[in-house]
């Protein structure tokens, strides 16, 4: 088995009476990108800052290619750090020093380089990092995307062998960001150094990780290949992985899948107990693949979160709505009988039609047809979940539609 | 009865406790010193930033130490011929002024006021690079901050302070000239007479011992108390960076006085 390159073993940090690190076991291995995901003060940046030496750890050890870095020689612990880079979350630049002079720095402190060689290199990742209009800028005097890049470019000017980079993207415009994450691949590539990264940016990271590793209070709950993250149980990976379909339900205010099907059951009981009958509503919109490949995914996003806003004003708030799968939503209605339920979609239709979602000039420059559906059915004593749900899909009307005719005129 | 006893010995433990922490920070202040003195001559030499140090600590003081020597010279020159005409022996004029300077007010004028143009700003600084991870970031790429930031600071307080002194003194001795022979009338001759036999070389040693000391005094108290910055209680942002300017200025003013008791009653 090889041996890692660095490597955590039941490493805890206090600070006063909070623990931070918490016997936190850690693997990483040489030539990877493994990235560090967690929430807010969790003690990500902590972390970063044991393995390259900055804090101590209260118990615990760290490793370095099996060898305890306290139990090093100085030489070694040297040529330790001579090897290992550093990227500060808020960049930690000499705000006395220019641009070029901050990219110099190391160079001119640590490397028996001449003036010229030095100019050379730092000129050209100042090319690479497109700074060239702010070389002889001081840090203050550029924005804060420029200065991510200046300490990305100081972190990465001596060639490194293992960088640490803490929240890299930060800051940074969606476009900056992924040249930024695409930087980091292609030089760890090209040089082959070994980088640990602490960043927000799911899913994006994972693209050029080769491992992932959670931390949650002060714990490593998980640590693998993105890959297995995925498909991971792991409950708070699970949280982690949700983290962004969570922020559309809490956008719509629908209930999760499970929570429908919990009332369901719930209902179905009471059923057969009372031998009543309460109706369910199936609505899918139709087309919304169409909608994302046309137009894009905010507008997708707009219209589910309208009719799930419609729905919402026109049920009862002890009815529960929720979705059953990316463009269903399934509706449990135990108080409303099927004659006013009947009647509450109509209403619904009215309403739906009359929104601008369905009006063909939010859309001008695309033609395409979609349409909103809604399908009622009964449950009674004695019926099924799943054949319920067949039956109201089997019922399904067209409530609203959008009909593209020639030059994007509604039919 | 033990909470009796408790509060009978309170205010000597509080005193213990005081005590204790100062003589530790004292001799934190130490070690640090040493540490910063030995990294001075490790290689390469840093002779730039030295350079630069001693332009920003003593060239750019120039100015402020000629005015302030020149006044002090001429109330010195003042005070000292209103006193002295009451004796009759306003010719020592000269020998008076000299001696005070070179023996007291140079020196200590000097470091009071390199310490409220230079001294704060080394301490305001360096512990600004603390708070904002700029020590750390020398650390992680292996460059020692003590060698970077506090040893060229060191070496270039050593060399301007006993040269700012010497101007301190000169300039005062012609701020004497100016009050004691243009406007009240003394001979030139007699002023500049008395100024040679009375001044012996030893004095002008003390002088420069004095210098020295209140060189390295400053220039390690302004540098401690902004490295250290994050360690002192309530040490956080710029709070902490204005607590730290703070109490560098008035501990090396308290200290530079003390210090100065203690070398004249030695040099006499």
């Amino acid at each position: 088995m090889t041996v890692p390159l660095i490597e955590l073993k039941k490493v805890t940090k206090r600070f006063g009476t909070r623990t931070i690190l918490d016997r936190l076991n850690l693997t990483i291995f040489e030539g990877d990108i493994t990235t560090i995901i967690g929430k807010s003060g969790e003690g990500k940046s902590v972390l970063l800052k044991h393995i390259i030496g900055l804090l101590k750890p209260d118990e615990g050890k760290i490793l370095f290619n099996g060898k305890q870095l306290k139990g090093l020689t100085r030489k070694e612990r040297k040529s330790f750090k001579r090897q290992a880079s550093y990227m500060f979350q808020n960049n930690a630049l000499f705000d006395s020093l220019t641009v070029f002079e901050n990219i110099a720095l190391p160079l001119r402190e640590k490397t028996r380089l001449r003036e010229d060689a030095i100019k050379s290199k730092v000129l050209a990742k100042i090319d690479q990092m497109e700074l060239s209009e702010v070389t002889y800028k001081y840090p203050s005097q550029i924005s804060g995307g420029m200065q991510k890049r200046v300490a990305l470019a100081r972190a990465l000017v001596t060639a490194p062998k293992i960088i640490l980079f803490d929240e890299p993207t930060t800051g940074l415009d969606p476009l900056r960001k992924n040249a930024v994450l695409g930087m980091i691949a292609h030089h760890q590539k090209k040089i082959g150094f070994t980088a640990v990264l602490v960043s927000h940016d799911i899913p994006d990271v994972f693209f050029i990780s080769n491992r992932v590793a959670i931390i949650d209070k002060g714990k490593i709950p998980f640590q693998g290949t993105p890959i297995e993250l995925e498909q991971s149980e792991n409950p708070v990976v699970q949280e982690f992985i949700k983290g962004q379909t969570n922020l559309k339900d809490e956008l719509t205010g629908l209930n999760t899948k499970q929570d429908v099907k919990d009332m369901l059951i719930q209902e179905m009981d009471s059923v057969n107990r009372l031998q009543e009958s309460f109706p369910v509503i199936m609505f899918t919109i139709d087309n919304l693949e169409q909608i994302n490949k046309h137009i894009g995914h905010i507008a997708a996003q707009q219209i589910v979160q309208c009719l799930a806003m419609l729905i919402k004003d026109h049920f009862d708030t002890a009815d529960t709505s929720a979705w059953y799968s990316q463009n269903e939503i399934l509706m449990v209605l135990p108080h409303t009988g099927l004659k006013k339920a009947k009647q509450v979609i109509d209403e619904l239709a009215i309403d739906l039609q009359k929104q601008e979602i369905f009006q063909a000039k939010s859309y001008p420059k695309a033609c395409f047809s979609f349409s909103i559906l809604a399908g009622l059915a009964e449950a009674g004593p004695g019926t099924d979940m799943d054949s319920l749900i067949e039956q109201a899909l089997s019922h399904q009307k067209i409530i609203a539609h959008l009909e593209c005719i020639k030059h994007g005129e509604t039919a | 009865m033990a909470q009796a006893t408790n509060s009978i010995f309170a205010p000597f433990n509080r005193l213990g406790k005081v005590s204790i922490a100062f003589l530790g920070e004292l001799g934190a202040i130490a070690l640090f010193f040493i540490h910063a003195i030995a990294l001075i001559f490790s290689l390469p030499l840093q002779v730039r930033k030295t350079i630069e140090q001693v332009f920003f600590i003593g060239a750019k003081s120039t100015l402020i130490i000629l005015l302030v020597g020149l006044f002090t010279g001429m109330v010195l020159g003042l005070q000292g011929y209103y006193t002295l005409v009451k004796f009759g022996s306003e010719g020592v004029l000269g020998a008076v002024v000299a001696l005070s300077l070179i023996r007291e007010l140079g020196p200590v004028m000097t470091a009071l006021m390199i310490i409220a143009r230079a001294g704060s700003s080394m301490a305001a600084e360096i512990g600004i690079m603390r708070i904002s991870e700029q020590i750390d970031a020398l650390e992680t790429m292996d460059i020692n901050p003590i060698r970077f930031l506090v040893s060229p600071r060191i070496v270039a307080s050593l060399i301007s302070f006993p040269l700012l002194t010497a101007i301190f003194n000169v300039i005062g001795i012609v701020g004497g000239y100016l009050s004691g022979v243009c406007i009240l009338g003394i001979n030139s001759g007699i002023y500049f007479n008395r100024i040679e036999p009375n001044v012996a070389m030893q004095d002008v040693k003390g002088c420069f011992i004095k210098a020295f000391a209140f060189g390295i005094i400053v220039a390690t108290i302004c540098c401690y108390q902004g490295y250290f910055m994050h360690m002192r209680p309530g040490g956080f942002g710029a709070k902490g960076v204005s607590l730290a300017t703070t109490s560098a200025v008035v501990l090396s003013c308290v200290l530079v006085l003390v210090v100065d008791y203690v070398l004249t009653s030695f040099l006499l």
